[in-house]
């Protein structure tokens, strides 16, 4: 029983990151319908602009509280990838928007080759180990919690509810949910259509930046090609609980991690992404748009 | 008249010198940290930095420049040639096509029957090797793959992310089958395609109610399984290993291609020893295999098979409640496809001899995929083009050694092929959404053909 308890926590850990990068798949996805195929790299780009920090500010100041770097590292990192993300949708994805369907995703995937090329040549091929920032661990008979654990899932937790009142409860979430169902209907209510779609994209990468400082954080190690494998899996997490739904994204990632978790617990480590992809498979037989998405309903 | 030109050059100016230097800043903002500063492990294993401002700065000013004369001098230039044509009323669209336009395939039919005759003879016996395999060879199992894969995409119009997956099936049972029972190539070049189809119909029943994007993932999920599976079932596959040493084709039967033995190809005719003989054989079977692909892929959108299929991709409602079926629709686009897939995936074993899951990747999916969609989706002329223009141009770039006078002797050009492959891919994209070969012809049509309305306006929803 402890044991499965250990293995849940973990799996809540893995889950909330994933859940962060899903919730940029999907408000992309919703709001123009295309799948950006670059967002993994984008949470590539935030774990190393957090270490790029992390190494500048440890050598200026040796003894900066630890507290106050893990916050600069996420800031620039949020900072860093909006830039980004916003630069990548101006360039690659708004002079293909009315275009033909596979016109963007075929731009998305060659920023994705390119973004992750473009750091294995800057900052080499190596995998980038950073010393443990913060080390704590809390015993609760034999289970063994550590503060990383816990700032992870508080972090993802403060930073959905404020998002979730972003999207609900502001006039640029309504902007936004207005530009998801028409965007056409929403330009001629005064909606600024091109900002609003640009705002979400920086959105979108702040958080996959917070999830990629936080990657950082838990496994200590970063490198050019970490973009791919958890960018698939949070693309398969917000696919799996309804591309387009916000709670969908957050459930579907909490899913894949206590799937995976689970799944290297009791069965085999080598084979948690083929249980991952194969329940992924198994869940769009039954509900085909995901399990919280909404029936696509095709007018004629 | 020449007051307000003046006045509107001077806008544009200023213009353009503001959005350079915007562009100055954003692109300061997003290469201070990844290109401005380099992270390397000292000697101690531990990772420190140093800064590299001559280099940000390059980036900076070539971003700044970049835009300015993009906004300053080429937009204009662009905008008043369109507005000249606009005016002068003349539509694109001419039935008037030079020699080489309207006889554009048989004479790249004939040079390709050539071409390793005139490597041979340009560049010699063991020069034209390179000429032969990197090139030739390399780009032809694209154009195979990639054509195999237009059905899927092109045709039916499903996107499949995962078709990489059937290139390995091919491949692995291909190694598998000719290492356990000892089975010749020219056998199991067709059961390597009848068990992709296999697999084809297996991975697309699951799939058969899912759209677009949903199927997207899917398959690419197919993909990532397949490669997962050979990776970690080693008993049979070996693992990240390998499987090597697998069998060369053989000529019929009649010659070997290895050397010592009784009927090697090169003793038989009397010809000094050389592995290009086995190349140039090879060069012809995946030629003989891509046009096979390309006459499947002709006459099956001539019969009421291929009509279906790009039936399905037009409209899949129409489509239904026209009576067509869509599930064996579906199945039958994801087998042929798949089957293509195999035969290249057997003819990539043979050729190789070793086969490891590290020739499966994703980016092998995503680099097939771009080939259809850059070739301009459903034309096999434009793929070809694409495939030509995407992998020899990355293949080419290795071959770039004049390069290291510019840049010094530390430069690879190899380490810049992936970033620029996939800068190719956006930039080709963004100057041509609708890929190489962009108009779409219908394939029935009544007395003579007829540009559909498609083809006037820019841009529509496909």
């Amino acid at each position: 029983m402890e044991y499965f308890i250990q293995q849940l926590i973990n799996g809540l850990t893995l889950g909330s990151i994933y859940g962060l990068v899903a919730i940029g798949y999907t408000m992309v996805y919703g709001i123009i319908g295309m799948i950006n195929f670059a967002h993994g790299d984008i949470f590539m780009l935030g774990g190393f602009a957090a270490l790029i920090i992390f190494l500048i500010l440890t050598s200026f100041f040796a003894g900066i509280p630890v507290a106050l770097l893990l916050l600069l590292m996420l800031l620039v990192g949020m900072l860093m990838t909006g830039l980004w993300n916003w630069t990548i949708e101006r360039v690659a994805y708004r002079p293909l928007r009315g275009s033909f369907r596979l016109a963007p995703l075929i731009t998305a995937i060659g920023m994705s080759i390119a973004l992750s090329n473009f750091i294995q040549v800057t900052q080499g091929p190596r995998n980038k180990p950073i010393p443990p920032l913060v080390t704590d661990t809390y015993h609760l008979g034999a289970i063994t919690i550590s503060l990383k654990q816990i700032l992870i899932v508080v972090i993802t937790s403060i930073l959905l509810f404020a998002f979730w009142y972003i999207v609900n409860k502001t006039p640029l979430g309504r902007a936004q949910r207005a530009t998801e169902q028409d965007r056409k209907m929403a330009a001629l209510l005064g909606v600024d259509v091109d900002k609003t779609i640009s705002i979400t994209f920086i959105m979108g990468a702040a958080l996959a930046a917070v999830a990629g400082a936080m990657y950082l954080m838990y496994y200590g190690v970063a490198s050019f090609n970490d973009g791919f494998i958890p960018g698939v899996k949070a693309f398969t997490a917000a696919v799996l609980g309804g591309i387009g739904s916000l709670p969908g994204a957050v459930l579907g990632g909490l899913l894949i991690g206590l799937i995976e978790s689970l799944w290297s617990a009791y069965f085999s480590i080598a084979y948690k992404d083929v249980a991952t992809f194969a329940i992924l498979a198994i869940v769009l037989i039954f509900k085909p748009t995901g399990i919280l998405g909404r029936p696509e309903v095709e007018k004629v | 008249m020449a007051y307000t030109t003046e006045n509107n050059q001077s806008g544009q100016m200023a213009k353009a010198i503001k959005e350079g230097i915007f562009a100055g800043l954003i692109a300061f903002g997003m290469f201070l940290l990844f290109v401005g500063i380099e992270t390397y492990q000292d000697i101690n294993n531990q990772l420190v930095w140093r800064t590299r401002w001559g280099l940000l700065a390059v980036f900076v000013a070539v971003a700044a420049i970049g835009r300015f004369v993009t906004v300053g001098f080429i937009k204009p230039h662009l905008d008043s040639r369109k507005l000249a044509k606009a005016k002068s009323g003349v539509l694109e669209i001419s039935d008037e096509k030079g020699f080489f336009r309207t006889h554009f395939l048989k004479i790249a039919l004939i040079f390709l029957l050539c071409y390793p005759f005139l490597a041979m003879l340009i560049f010699g016996r063991q020069g034209s090797l390179k000429y032969v395999d990197n090139f030739g060879i390399q780009i032809l199992i694209y154009v195979m793959l990639a054509w195999g894969l237009n059905i899927v995409v092109g045709l039916a119009g499903l996107l499949d992310l995962g078709y990489v997956a059937f290139y390995a099936v091919g491949a692995y049972s291909y190694a598998l089958l000719s290492a356990h029972f000892g089975f010749s190539f020219w056998l199991l070049l067709p059961m390597a395609g009848i068990l992709a189809a296999l697999w084809g119909i297996i991975l697309g029943f699951p799939v058969l109610r899912l759209r677009g994007d949903y199927l997207a993932i899917v398959t690419l999920a197919f993909g990532e399984i397949i490669r997962l599976v050979l990776i970690n079932w080693t008993d049979v596959t070996r693992g990240t290993f390998g499987i090597s040493g697998i069998e060369k084709a053989t000529f019929f039967g009649i010659w070997s291609f290895d050397a010592g033995t009784p009927n090697n190809f090169a003793k038989a005719w009397g010809l000094p020893t050389s592995s290009v003989y086995y190349k140039m054989f090879l060069f012809y079977i995946i030629l003989a295999l891509c046009m096979l692909t390309a006459y499947v892929t002709i006459r099956l959108r001539r019969m009421p098979i291929g009509r279906a299929w790009e039936a399905l991709r037009e409209d899949e409602i129409a489509c239904r409640s026209l009576g067509i079926n869509t599930v064996t629709t579906k199945l039958t686009a994801f087998a042929t496809g798949a089957m293509f897939g195999g035969f290249a995936g057997s003819f990539f074993a043979a050729r190789q001899g070793f086969v490891s899951p590290e020739s499966f990747v994703f980016l092998e999916s995503a680099v097939i995929l771009a080939i259809v969609v850059l070739g301009g989706m459903g034309s096999l002329t434009g793929i070809a083009i694409a495939a030509v223009v995407m992998v020899g141009g990355t293949e080419l770039l290795r071959e770039m050694e004049f390069l290291k006078h510019v840049f010094g002797p530390d430069f690879t050009p190899e380490l810049y092929r992936m970033l620029l492959f996939g800068l190719a891919m956006i930039i080709v994209m963004l100057f041509k959404p609708r890929g190489f070969v962009g108009t779409r012809e219908p394939t029935a049509f009544l007395k003579e053909r007829k540009a559909v309305s498609g083809s006037f306006t820019k841009e529509g929803h496909g």
